[in-house]
């Protein structure tokens, strides 16, 4: 983000306070949500898909990082994968554990 | 002799010194929460019971934080483009508005833990309260740690702008990043402990 | 170029500097120190598994009981020596002294990227280590559950185990801060020409420990907080509900599960062994790359290796954990991924082992080292193989066999490789020379008793002695035949320690010698020695930053005059 024009970072701005209301309108959304009574499995995966979205939100605009440069989406990407294996794998681990 | 791409890009990579390290920073800190949500995965499947977090968590209060630390992030960035555009005032305003969300996010948690405690929830009565006050607390350090910041940035960092403009933008994406970063982990500590 | 030459106070210049080159130091000698501690630690350790219950000489006094080691006392003694070794000893030596001073030289960066957070980091450590020594100090001594700290036992042990806690979340905030200026400083500041693939495999081993480091200690700093919330505020992260101690039902909420923390743990724990290992291919690389005077054989080979066992180390970790009642089909999965990964590790070594053929190989001090690094990370590589398949770790799990298996990759492998590089850096770091007769025989001695003291820990192992008794086994009738070995091994330790005073010797009248006035007396390719003095200059090292034009090793390149091309020569 480094040369970028005043009147781009004006167009910029704009896009700030749209990702701001849409931010705001996705918190009320997954409260509502909340409120029904859908089940656990579905409303885990409500809550899960809205604070993604909010979370990529964020991510894209706030920080930039929709147009990063490689060097940054690598060091994500392997992180990321780090992540999933950590989040993921103690639980394979427990679904199969021998009951004593 | 300085140390080169302090303030410049390199040109191969395209990132001046400081951004990559507060995105390699917030890598680690990725795998920190990452270790806390995985912890807590684990504890609420292997749990014979789990309480729902609405039944004892204040989830209006919560949503009002939600706002509180949202709005920090677009006033944060706001104070950025402020600079890039080359208005101190607007920065200073946008910055002071931040740490002022901040403060309120911090105000309204200090309820919320005292009423914990004056019903007796405390982080040894069950599991759920443990990880609750463990990562909600953690993520109030971050939050402290980032206000710091801001502060220096807001009163005598601001120094900078006069000698060394670009460097000083540099620094305030930098702790933007950091301070989105923090914003985003609310964003999911929000639902998994208040909502789930 | 730098010419600002004001004077610093000695403060300014030793303590609190941002030289990289002066933290480097601060980190080489810091964890020195703490690597005789920890191995005075275990010399003590090892007179009670020789002659149980029999006065410590020397220190008895301190140990009270009559000079009897007591057997709290061995359980803290062998938690802080495992914690002492590798968290303020080897990782802080390869990691923090050697990249900090080594890795700028080989890019031709002038310092780290981040010289304030360089210092930081080094402090940070400093008051970690402390922290973690403060534990003897404490109520109970220090920490007494292993260096694994596995819950439940930790959760309720004596005072010990929090500072240990506290010690650890220091020690890895400043890990971290360390890899992040690393990593920085590797992707940022190459001088130009220095592209990926011409790095000195040094450099790589850094960066891909510095990347493993980033990503895998967080969760244990996650599970540190966990551990200390549960010791402080009474949680139950790691408790399971209607846990009875000595008879006792425990009041806690309960619903916690002691698994959680092994997982977190060996998230961590695995990669570190990587940690432990990467950097010493890097300095084992440089070293024979410069005595046998000829290109290391396979240098893609080597890089792209590194970086899947790097990858590989993320996804094996359960294998320290058959015996928690994993079920077959996650057994089957770790298994299968620990045995892949004994192939990026075998490629590296057989790299290595190809590259002697042919070469015209200098025997001096370093290269004994590396050399003697090559069989020792062998059989500790070889001998985990059975711990990596289920059904022969049953068998072997916590016994004197697991010991020898790591201490072969640590101690003759790792420290070997840690030894290497002091010997071959030496005259960079001082413009001076070591004795090479004292530093012959010290790693004659070295070797031998090395192999006297872990070898018969496989038989041992094998014949089921469990590695955390006190008495040396003596209850143990079925492994009856075996228990003599315990007088070898300590034997052999306490020579040993001896065998290090070699080493001693030779630094203290080598750093009193007068300076050579070599720049590069290993005649070697890389920039640390081609394009700076010995030892490099204040802030900014170089005269003029190099620029690169060629690989790292190009050693005996036909045609050519001499029998080294440095990278910064044009052509």
């Amino acid at each position: 983000m480094a040369d970028l024009t005043p009147e781009e970072i004006k167009h910029h701005v704009k896009t700030y306070v749209l990702v701001f209301v849409a931010l705001a309108f996705l918190t009320i959304v997954t409260v509502g949500i909340s409120y029904l009574d859908l089940g656990l499995g579905a409303s885990v995966a409500l809550a899960l898909i809205v604070a993604s979205v909010k979370g990529s939100l964020v991510a894209c605009y706030f920080m930039h990082l929709i147009d990063e440069k490689t060097t940054i989406y690598w060091t994500l990407l392997v992180t990321a994968a780090a992540f999933l294996v950590l989040m993921f794998l103690p639980l394979g681990t427990m679904a199969v554990q021998v009951q004593v | 002799m300085d140390i080169p791409f302090t303030v410049k890009n390199r040109p191969d990579t395209g990132l001046y010194n400081g951004k990559l390290g507060v995105w390699l920073f917030l890598a680690s800190e990725v795998m920190l929460f990452g270790g806390l949500f995985s912890a807590y995965i684990f504890l609420r499947t292997g749990a014979e019971s789990w309480p729902i977090g609405a039944d004892i968590l204040n989830v209006p209060l919560a949503t009002l934080n939600t706002l509180f630390l949202i709005s920090s992030s677009v006033t944060m960035v706001m104070s950025w483009a402020s600079l890039k555009l080359n208005d101190l005032k607007k920065f200073k305003l946008y910055l002071g508005l931040t740490f002022l969300l901040a403060t309120a996010f911090l105000v309204v948690k200090y309820f919320e833990y005292s009423a914990k405690f004056h019903h007796h929830l405390y982080p040894s009565t069950n599991n759920f309260l443990g990880i609750y006050f463990t990562m909600t607390g953690l993520h109030m350090l971050h939050v402290i740690g980032g206000m710091i910041v801001i502060f220096y940035f807001l009163v005598p960092g601001v120094k900078m702008w006069d000698s060394n403009p670009s460097r000083f933008i540099n620094r305030i994406e930098i702790i933007g990043l950091y301070w989105h970063f923090v914003d985003l982990i609310w964003i999911f500590l929000f639902p998994v402990l208040y909502l789930l | 170029m730098y010419t600002v030459h004001h004077k610093e106070s000695f403060w300014a210049k030793y303590i609190f500097s941002t030289d990289h080159k002066i933290i480097g130091l601060q980190y080489g000698i810091t964890s020195l120190v703490w690597l005789l501690f920890g191995f005075t630690l275990m010399m003590i350790m090892r007179y009670q598994l020789a002659y149980p219950e029999s006065p410590v000489p020397f220190i008895g006094g301190l140990l009270g009981d009559g000079g009897i080691l007591p057997s709290e006392m061995y359980n803290s003694l062998g938690v802080m020596h495992g914690t002492i070794m590798i968290f303020l000893g080897v990782v802080p030596l390869a990691f923090g002294a050697f990249g900090n001073y080594f890795l700028p030289l080989q890019i031709g960066a002038i310092d780290m990227a981040f010289p304030k957070l360089n210092a930081s980091s080094y402090w940070m450590y400093f008051v970690g280590s402390v922290i973690m020594v403060i534990g003897f100090f404490v109520p109970g001594g220090a920490a007494n559950s292993g260096w694994t700290s596995y819950p439940p036992l930790a959760n309720i042990a004596t005072m010990g185990q929090t500072v240990w806690l506290f010690g650890m979340v220091m020690l890895i905030t400043s890990s971290l801060l360390g890899s992040i200026n690393i990593l920085v400083t590797v992707i940022q500041l190459r001088t130009d020409g220095m592209t990926w693939l011409k790095l000195p495999i040094f450099v790589w081993g850094q960066f891909i420990t510095a990347f493993l480091l980033i990503l895998a200690f967080p969760p244990l700093e996650a599970a540190g907080v966990l551990q200390l919330m549960d010791r402080l505020a009474g949680t139950s992260f790691f408790m399971p509900s209607g846990l009875v101690v000595s008879g006792e039902v425990m009041t806690n909420a309960g619903g916690g599960s002691p698994l959680l923390w092994q997982h977190l743990f060996w998230f961590l724990a695995h990669p570190e062994v990587y940690v432990l290992i990467l950097p010493a291919f890097g300095i084992v690389t440089e070293v024979m790359a410069n005595n046998i005077r000829k290109p290391i054989w396979g240098y893609k080979a080597l890089v792209y290796s590194m970086i899947f066992l790097g990858f590989m180390s993320f996804i094996v970790w359960a294998h320290h954990m058959y015996l928690t009642g994993m079920g077959t089909t996650i057994g089957a999965f770790f298994q299968t991924t620990t045995m892949i990964i004994s192939i990026p590790s075998v490629v590296i070594l057989t790299a290595l082992l190809i590259s002697l053929w042919g070469g015209s190989i200098r025997f001096n001090t370093p290269m004994l080292f590396a050399l003697g690094f090559l069989p020792m990370f062998g059989i500790g590589g070889l001998t985990g193989l059975p711990l990596g398949l289920a059904a022969s770790d049953i068998h072997l799990h916590d016994t004197y066999y697991v010991i020898g298996h790591f201490h072969y990759v640590v101690a003759p492998g790792t420290i070997f490789a840690l030894f290497a590089g002091i010997y071959y850096w030496f005259p960079k770091m001082t413009g001076k020379r070591t004795n090479e007769t004292l530093g012959k025989l010290h790693f004659f001695f070295s070797f031998i008793f090395m192999n006297g003291v872990f070898m018969p820990m496989f038989v041992q192992g094998l014949a089921g002695v469990s590695r955390r008794l006190w008495d040396g086994g003596e209850v143990y009738a079925h492994a009856a035949d075996y228990l003599y070995l315990n007088e070898v091994m300590s034997v052999s330790a306490w020579l040993l320690g001896l065998a290090q005073i070699f080493f001693i010797v030779n630094m203290i009248i080598s750093l009193k010698g007068e300076k050579t006035g070599e720049v590069n007396p290993w005649n070697a390719t890389t920039l640390d020695w081609t394009d700076t003095t010995s030892p490099p200059l204040g802030h900014g090292n170089f005269e003029k930053i190099p620029v690169v034009h060629r690989g790292p090793y190009e050693y005996s390149v036909p045609g050519s005059k001499v029998d080294f091309i440095p990278q910064s020569e044009k052509g």
